[in-house]
């Protein structure tokens, strides 16, 4: 097994996957905890979704789909982050309305305006990712490794003033912290995330990576620090033993990459109730 | 000296108002209890007074010596909070954050500052214990360390005993009589006439309007309180 193994690993695209692998859910576990803890665990399906609409607007318009998908996802996470505090609509129910809205919007407007004759295969990649994280580019290694950086950054140079606006915004607002612009900061750099995640690795993984890690850590983890630190290691483990046996074994990237996650949760969830006693 | 001066003020949302004609001061070293039914515009005014955008007219004025940064408020607990995994040390800290501007980190000073106020409230054997495992009583209090930790001047409260058990609730009161002999000036939101009329140097009593403004024996013997408590025991 290991030297199947060490085969598969001498290939380039195997390596790319595990570096763009690894540093998505790095980032998107950082990000979860606070989408998590601010009741926001769907936005990463609705986001997601969003950009699948966007996506179909710029491929039946033949642009370039980032130029589409990502300034049209920024707005929608702006607006839905927003939400809870304007507050007609709550928090949640906004973004189910978005994530299905932009779903059928997407899929609809690929129907009517065929451009490729496989529209099935190419919703199924959009959504599940299927193959893409294989058939990655050293340019898609680069962008990766720019926006881990930029993540980990805002993170670090942010973390007491991310922490104030998750655990306590009306306090913080109070103390004259701009809870606004954090809000929007969140925002934007889930967007950015989940958009360029999503091209790599497929909506369904990049939902998956932002909530798991978070749910799994808070187990078990009992301060905010702890917290973060531990989501980005599990989510960093599982990424490793889901693709490892997805090359192995020849099952779909993601989907096994999700399933290492729940093991890892259930798992977590004993040792918390186990520990309590 | 007064604190905090409002004239003929004006609040509301979306201009409609909710609360018109206050006057009132606040001066240095005051307890005052704003009381009032559900919905009477207790809860706007406090939020204008922390600076959120409900202000239709009039004039809120801080005096010199008070930044609005420097208010240290104790909010009613939210759902999110109850089950927020973070260790109490890191609570009580971000009540510094006022004090750091665009510095990413607490000074070690300001730590220094945090463990004296923990040590104050008695809850330094709680400092690495998990928030959403402290009673509601050890809550309140972690809460009140984090809102002193960002004023030395005024603590703003609202309705601080809200789920609180008895006992729980009398500690609370102690800790709030204390600090505001040491001389910081309290306000705070409440409906608990009894523990108001035992604890408040000043009352501001509303209804959509101002019903009564003024010092604590003056309030008793008015009619609005006299009403306010008929209608309370009558429930």
């Amino acid at each position: 097994m290991i030297q199947t193994l060490t085969y598969y690993l001498s290939f380039d695209f195997i390596q790319y996957a595990l570096i763009a692998g690894l540093l998505i859910s790095l980032c998107a576990s950082l990000l979860g905890v606070t989408l998590v803890l601010k009741r926001y665990s769907m936005i990463g399906d609705g986001l997601s979704h969003v950009a699948f609409g966007a996506m179909s607007i710029a491929a039946v318009c033949s642009l370039a789909p980032m130029a589409v998908t990502l300034p049209v996802t920024i707005i929608a996470a702006v607006i839905l982050l927003g939400m809870s505090t304007s507050g007609k609509i709550k928090g949640d129910a906004a973004i189910a309305m978005i994530s299905v809205g932009a779903l059928a919007f997407g899929y609809l407007l690929m129907n009517v305006f065929t451009v490729s004759s496989n529209i099935s295969g190419d919703v199924c990649t959009t959504l599940f990712g299927s193959t893409s994280i294989l058939t990655l580019t050293q340019n898609d290694i680069l962008l990766c490794t720019v926006l881990a950086a930029v993540v980990i950054l805002v993170f670090v140079i942010f973390y007491h003033k991310i922490f104030a606006v998750t655990f306590d915004e009306s306090f913080a607002n109070a103390t004259g912290t701009n809870t606004k612009v954090y809000n929007n900061l969140i925002a934007v750099v889930t967007a950015v995330v989940i958009v360029l995640a999503m091209n790599l690795v497929g909506a369904l993984l990049v939902s998956a990576l932002i909530i798991f890690p978070a749910l799994t850590a808070m187990r078990v983890f009992k301060s905010f620090k702890r917290v973060i630190v531990g989501a980005a290691l599990i989510s960093v483990c599982c990424t490793l033993i889901g693709l490892l046996t997805a090359i192995l074994y020849g099952t779909p990237v993601g989907s096994t990459i999700v399933i290492a996650d729940i093991v890892v949760f259930a798992i977590f969830s004993v040792i918390g109730k186990v520990a309590k006693k | 000296m007064a604190l905090i001066e409002c004239k003929n003020l004006s609040l509301g949302y979306e201009g409609k108002p909710i609360v018109t004609g206050l006057d009132f001061k606040v001066s240095e070293g005051d307890y005052l209890y704003i009381i009032g039914e559900n919905g009477s515009g207790k809860s706007t005014l406090m939020k204008a007074l922390l600076g959120q955008k409900c202000v239709l007219g009039g004039d809120i004025i801080f005096d010199k010596s008070l930044s609005r940064k420097e208010i240290g408020y104790l909010p009613q607990q939210t759902v999110i909070q109850r089950d927020f995994p973070a260790s109490v040390k890191e609570i009580v800290y971000s009540g510094c954050l006022n004090g750091c501007g665009l510095r990413p980190f607490y000074s070690a000073a300001q730590k220094k500052y945090a463990k004296e106020v923990m040590e104050k409230l008695g809850i330094t054997e709680l400092s690495n214990k998990c928030y959403r495992e402290l009673s509601g009583g050890q809550q309140q209090r972690v809460l009140l360390a984090r809102a002193l930790c960002a004023t030395k001047k005024l603590l703003i409260l609202d309705e601080p005993v809200a789920g609180l058990d008895p006992v729980a609730t009398q500690n609370f009161y102690n800790l709030i009589e204390e600090i505001n002999k040491s001389g910081i000036t309290v306000i705070m939101v409440s409906h608990d006439m009894n523990a108001a009329s035992k604890y408040a140097s000043h009352f501001l009593h509303i209804c959509h309007t101002p019903l009564f403004y003024g010092t604590k024996n003056d309030h008793l013997c008015c009619d609005v309180c006299r009403v306010f408590n008929a209608g309370g025991e009558a429930e």
